[in-house]
């Protein structure tokens, strides 16, 4: 608990504005449907008719006219990206920087198992991505209910469980990029969420391409996907979690054994 | 069983040297003094005996226990003060004490206070706020809260006032006097003179002597002064020879009979043959390796 408690107290202001900033973000848009609902035909037609843009966001297969539509393209791009951006960027954060800042060494040489700093920042990692998915997702409830829209559940939750499973995907591997780090990893952890977000966009526009989403975790985030099929693709989900599981095998191998400089 | 055993220890970076073949005994209850120039490996031994380094070859025991296979109970068992203390920044002096006591799974609330009061340190300061001294006694607290039976101080007075340096040494002499063991990383001669009964010298990476201090400043070789005119080129054992058209002043460690064989050829007005002082015996440990003193 020492660490997880002392990770907390260190992060927890980047943790607010983050959780502060997406929320924000998503109650705006929600608040913004009841006056675009009516305008939304024309939005429609025009969105399904940009060709490769419009299949790369999904946006062919959604309705933008009912909050469902909306709010899966709206969720994916604000929550999706943002929260993807915040996890990655604290997993890549969270070893390297007691090495960057010259932490690690009144760290380790306290009577603590190098396996056990490892669990607690990963304790950490997890809690943080939790705790700002729950405060969105509340948030976002709470604004849906405001505008007196009724809530699709099922499809709603998985959106939500989606983004989430993404997030914990990419901090799992960024973690362990992290346990490799000496200094600053932020370009790395930013590069990866950035260039995984976009083969997901690949594979939406070119079917050849398609395999990508097995690699990516948008894969199984598209919103237009979740929303046709009621439910979310349990292999690439499985692929995913397995991917974010070597990740955080590889920081627990690479961080019990390497040299602190 | 002894403080600290190191058998053959060696650390290399890819090709670098850090340490070779260090073998060194510290037994219980010593003040042990661990000398050297900058990146003869003192930092790199302290690092390897604190497990956040993995020797290269060669083994180490604190206190009985293997620093590789026990590190955990060698840490919990070991105070250890770094040259350079860095601490998280925006925490108060008073909660990061409070986290370095925590991941002992200790109270060390009491110890803490008296250490604090005796070193003025203000605990409700940020540490990044903190002077470099200030910083230090932060190590400092964090170093003997706990009560460890073996203190290790990699150059612990850099920064710290002539007072609170003073101060700082009588609670380490009051710590050796309970019982506990140090081992005192320094360029400070008189620090070590003054305080530890043994001393080891490295350089390069190895150990180039290790005895009591006395020992260690006690040397055959004198510091030879002379007026006149001598010729000095066929005399053995000359060292730091500072030469002048009709004056010569070095350190001479050869045969005497020799050095008065040649000073008597020479022509000589004056002439004084005394001991060196403290810091040119280790400054000559330091230069050449300390092979003939």
């Amino acid at each position: 608990m020492t660490l997880i408690r002392h990770e907390w107290s260190q992060g927890w202001k980047s943790f607010a504005i983050w959780t502060a900033a997406i929320g924000f973000f998503i109650v705006i848009c929600v608040l913004m449907f009841p006056e675009m609902e009516g305008e939304m035909e024309g939005v429609n037609d025009m969105f399904s008719s940009m060709g490769a843009f419009t299949a790369a966001f999904g946006m062919d297969r959604l309705n933008f006219g009912t909050l469902e539509g909306f709010y899966a393209v709206e969720c994916g791009n604000i929550l999706g990206i943002g929260g993807a951006f915040f996890a990655a960027l604290l997993g890549t954060g969270i070893l390297a920087k007691e090495e960057r800042e010259g932490t690690a060494e009144f760290l380790l040489t306290h009577p603590v198992d190098r396996s056990w700093v490892v669990s607690q920042k990963l304790w950490a990692v997890m809690l943080q991505i939790l705790l700002l998915n729950v405060s969105v997702f509340l948030m976002s409830v709470c604004s849906i209910a405001l505008i007196g829209e009724e809530i699709s559940w099922r499809s709603f939750g998985l959106l939500h469980l989606a983004c989430f499973l993404v997030q914990v995907e990419l901090a799992g591997i960024c973690f362990g990029i992290s346990a490799f780090l000496r200094r600053s990893g932020l370009g790395l952890g930013l590069g990866v969420a950035v260039s995984l977000y976009f083969l997901n966009l690949v594979a939406n526009i070119s079917e050849q391409a398609e395999f990508l989403k097995y690699i990516t975790p948008f894969g199984y985030a598209e919103g237009a996907d979740i929303i046709a099929d009621g439910s979310l693709h349990v292999g690439m989900v499985l692929l995913g979690m397995g991917f974010a599981g070597v990740g955080i095998g590889i920081a627990y191998w690479e961080y019990c054994r390497k040299g602190i400089a | 069983m002894e403080a600290i055993e190191m058998e053959r220890l060696s650390k290399y970076y890819g090709r670098n040297r850090g340490i070779v073949d260090l073998s060194l005994t510290v037994h219980r209850g010593e003040f042990f003094g661990f000398m050297g120039p900058n990146g003869a490996g003192k930092s790199t031994t302290i690092r390897t005996l604190l497990g956040l380094i993995k020797p290269s070859g060669g083994e180490a025991r604190v206190l009985g226990r293997d620093i590789q296979r026990h590190r955990k109970q060698v840490l919990s068992v070991t105070g250890y003060l770094p040259s350079e203390a860095v601490f998280y920044s925006g925490m108060r002096v008073r909660e990061l004490l409070k986290l370095s006591a925590r991941l002992r799974q200790a109270d060390c609330s009491r110890e803490a206070q008296v250490l604090c009061d005796r070193l003025q340190l203000d605990t409700s300061r940020r540490v990044e706020e903190l002077s470099f001294g200030n910083r230090k006694k932060v190590g400092i607290v964090c170093a003997l809260q706990h009560r460890p039976k073996l203190l290790i101080l990699d150059e612990p007075t850099s920064g710290l006032d002539p007072l609170m340096q003073r101060e700082f040494f009588a609670i380490l002499q009051e710590r050796n006097r309970e019982g506990v063991t140090i081992f005192l990383s320094s360029h400070v001669l008189s620090e070590i003179q003054r305080n530890c009964t043994r001393a080891a010298i490295i350089r390069e990476g190895r150990m180039i002597a290790c005895d009591s201090v006395e020992n260690l400043s006690r040397t055959s070789a004198k510091r030879v002064s002379v007026q006149g005119e001598v010729c000095l080129r066929n005399l053995e054992g000359i060292r730091d020879l500072r030469e002048t058209k009709d004056s010569a002043n070095f350190l001479y460690s050869g045969d005497l009979g020799k050095l008065l064989q040649t000073l008597g050829a020479g022509r000589i007005r004056d002439i004084s043959i005394a001991e060196p002082d403290l810091e040119e015996i280790f400054l000559h440990y330091y230069e050449e390796g300390g092979v003939e003193a």
